[in-house]
């Protein structure tokens, strides 16, 4: 099995992206990883996407992209994974140059939520949830993390704004990335004045829905130095499944596959919550950025709000979240985020992080999550110098 | 030179409004859709009455407007009406207004569509067709009676109303048409295909790529080609689909409230549709003064912005209030609550 490190990085702004389509947002972000790795070429392509079906009547992602990217006839296929696609696609790539198949291979996550209406971005983001068995019932996905929050803030005798600070450190980093969707800081009084989505999820706990592409060029370590002297290892690379259905999990607030998914990587890498500099969590909403910590082991069990109150998530922090905006404000185009979060990674490991760079950043952790906690990915990834 | 300029001085010579008298306010439409939670867009919108249609509010703002203009109907050479609900797809409504104001038989008549701009395209050509010679006078109107689709976001702003303005020789007018200017792309923001009775849109996509990119264009082409900044206007009237897209689209071209604030009638009417942007002139015209400069932007789904560049003579002071003004018909108000309001605007299946 071959170690495997990131030559190139690439991403898109996330926002509204009117004038610009599923394909060429792919192109874009693609174009730039190739051009940062020093690559024309590459033996495979994987996308990450979700909804491309259900919103642009588009599936068939892999040979669409690899054509229009000028790479007709590569081997290239989708990946899906709810809104773990991005990672899912990345670690598919992994394993095929970790194999020894694949030399040169690039990853794109691409998602176009802005090409239909709301309802229908809804329906389709309801896809990860259990259709027979939760769906069916009427609810949405939003609805089903308002049942998680709402029971989280029952055992542990939390109010609404013990979640301000996750909030209000998205914000304030993304702030700081040209790429971010939302670039102004909030403070708690705009996080608590917010309207309801699904009570206690207010617009303010909850990602946009967005417009993005983000990729990342892989091969395998030893061959890195060939084209970067600022290669990131990926130290560990792991999924981790649990029942997609949340009244079937041992713990409805209790992220399983992440505690499974982090431990492995811990193990592989051989680093510990203590090494790892800043965390790139899925904080699509803010439960899941208390949840995250606390099954990954950076807070012990009803204490993830603890953690943000005192400060610790901040990139002064303990552990630093979402250093470029998360998905709170950099955006979460859901099939695409995966990969900004290992792209981040990435600028933070360089020192590319401007504003929002974390010092000596050595080792950090990305973890992307599909559904509501159903397919975990967790990466941690190094300085190769 | 992208702006239209008639080889004639072409004008306003009389203007005419009509605001139905039943109003929803927004709070009783959440009561019913949203158990009153979270924000609405207006304070309130017009509802016509049983017996009122795109028709009936196209002759009163007609009658108004010749109110004003003190001319022979006869005189008239073109009865042009543009909405979105025309009450017949097949049957003018020209021809109705055209027979009520005594402008038959020697007349053109035509019914015009552009989603919100029906009214003010109506108006452009009949300042091509009277500096053409083709007429003494073209009666322009643009009306509405805009159905919202139950539990719609734009079911709080879809009104009715309209304005009618007869264009004629500069010489005779009350405000001078300096130029206008169209700016249109195929953008399918909004739209209703002939069997639907409520109207599509694209919910967000309505925003950027269609009202500010359209409104903005207009507004700025027209001023760069006239020579003119926003200072140069002591009035800019936008389309006004809510409260928040006038002001905001305003302020980014560079204009002050006071400037705008005239104009604004959308949170007390709602969007009065092919009415919008010159019902809000009516309100300024109402109240200005000889000299004064004012802006006036359309916009269209579909989608297209209308851009007038118009300054007020002398003659605006005897003619101002020869007619019952916009404020009188938005003062002249009954509130009706959301079982009226179902059964007046044909919602209840029977």
């Amino acid at each position: 099995m071959r170690d495997v490190s990131i030559i190139g990085i690439g991403q898109t702004p996330v926002g509204e992206q009117w004038d610009t389509g599923l394909r060429h947002l792919a192109y874009h972000a693609l174009r730039d990883a190739m051009i940062d790795a020093g690559v024309e070429r590459v033996d495979a392509l994987y996308v990450g996407n979700m909804l491309s079906g259900e919103i642009s009547a588009q599936a068939h992602l892999g040979a669409l992209i690899a054509d229009f990217a000028g790479m007709r006839g590569i081997e290239a296929i989708k990946v899906e994974a709810a809104c773990a696609s991005g990672a899912a696609a990345v670690r598919q790539g992994l394993i095929g140059v970790a194999s020894g198949m694949q030399d040169v291979v690039a990853v794109v996550g691409v998602e176009k939520m802005t090409d239909n209406i709301g309802s229908k971005v809804t329906a389709g983001l309801a896809e990860a949830a259990d259709a027979d068995y939760e769906t069916v019932h009427g609810i949405s996905f939003v609805g089903l993390n308002a049942l998680v929050m709402r029971r989280y803030m029952y055992e542990y005798g939390l109010k609404h704004e013990d979640f301000a600070a996750f909030s209000v450190n998205a914000h304030a980093n993304g702030a700081n990335n040209p790429n971010a969707m939302f670039r102004s800081p909030i403070t708690e009084k705009t996080f608590l004045n917010a309207g309801m989505v699904a009570d206690p999820i207010s617009l303010f706990d909850a990602s946009p829905m967005c417009d993005g592409a983000a990729a990342v060029i892989l091969c395998p370590t030893d061959l890195a130095k060939q084209f970067t002297g600022n290669s990131v290892r990926i130290a560990a690379s792991t999924i981790a499944t649990d029942s997609v259905a949340i009244h079937d999990r041992k713990n409805p607030i209790w992220l399983q596959a992440a505690e499974d998914s982090a431990r492995q990587a811990y193990k592989l890498s051989g680093y510990t919550p203590a090494d790892i500099d800043f965390f790139e969590l899925h904080d699509a909403f803010t439960i899941m950025s208390a949840l995250s910590l606390e099954a990954c082991g950076f807070a012990e069990p009803g204490q993830g709000t603890r953690l943000a109150k005192d400060g610790e998530i901040t990139l002064s922090g303990k552990i630093p979240i979402s250093t470029m905006g998360g998905l709170k404000s950099r955006g979460h185009p859901v099939g695409a985020t995966g990969v900004y979060q290992i792209v981040e990674s990435v600028l933070q490991l360089r020192g590319d992080a401007g504003e929002n760079q974390i010092p000596n950043a050595r080792v950090g952790m990305a973890q992307n999550i599909g559904g509501s906690g159903a397919t975990i990915v967790t990466h941690i990834l190094e300085r190769n110098n | 030179m992208s702006i239209m300029k008639p080889s004639k001085p072409i004008g306003i010579v009389g203007y005419g409004s009509y605001i139905p008298r039943y109003r929803i306010p927004n709070r009783e439409i959440a009561r019913v859709w949203k158990e009153g939670r979270t924000g609405v867009p207006i304070k309130e919108k017009a509802v016509p009455g049983l017996d009122e249609d795109t028709a009936t509010i196209s002759i009163e703002a007609a009658r108004n407007a010749l109110m004003r203009a003190k001319i022979n109907p006869q005189d008239i050479g073109a009865v042009w009406v543009g909405s979105e609900s025309h009450p017949y797809a097949v049957k003018p409504t020209s021809t109705i207004v055209a027979e009520a104001i005594g402008a038959v038989p020697n007349t053109q008549a035509g019914d015009w569509e552009f989603a919100c701009k029906a009214g003010t395209e109506a108006m452009q050509a009949g300042i091509g067709f009277v500096a053409g010679g083709m007429a003494k006078y073209v009666l322009a109107i643009g009306a509405d009676t805009a159905q919202g689709r139950p539990a719609d976001a734009l079911e709080y702003t879809a009104a009715a109303g309209g304005a009618a303005y007869i264009i004629g020789a500069a010489a005779e007018s009350l405000a001078v048409i300096e130029a206008t200017y169209s700016f249109v792309t195929d953008t399918p923001d909004f739209w209703r295909r002939p069997h639907a009775h409520y109207p599509s849109h694209g919910q967000r996509f309505t925003g950027e790529p269609a009202y500010f990119e359209h409104v903005m264009t207009a507004a700025k082409t027209m001023m760069a080609e006239t020579g003119r900044t926003p200072k140069d206007y002591q009035f800019v009237v936008l389309h006004q689909p809510n409260a928040k897209f006038p002001a905001r689209a305003a302020k980014m071209l560079g204009f002050e409230k006071e400037q705008w604030e005239t104009g604004l009638l959308s949170p007390v009417v709602g969007n009065t549709y092919s009415g919008a942007s010159i019902l809000g002139l009516t309100a300024i015209l109402d109240i200005a003064q000889p000299g004064d400069k004012i802006l006036a932007v359309s916009f269209g789904s579909g989608a297209g912005s209308d851009a007038f560049s118009i300054t007020v003579t002398e003659h605006i002071t005897e003619r101002a209030h020869a007619a019952p003004t916009t404020q009188d018909y938005i003062n002249r108000r009954k509130e009706i609550d959301y079982a009226t309001y179902a059964r007046y605007r044909g919602k209840l299946l029977r």
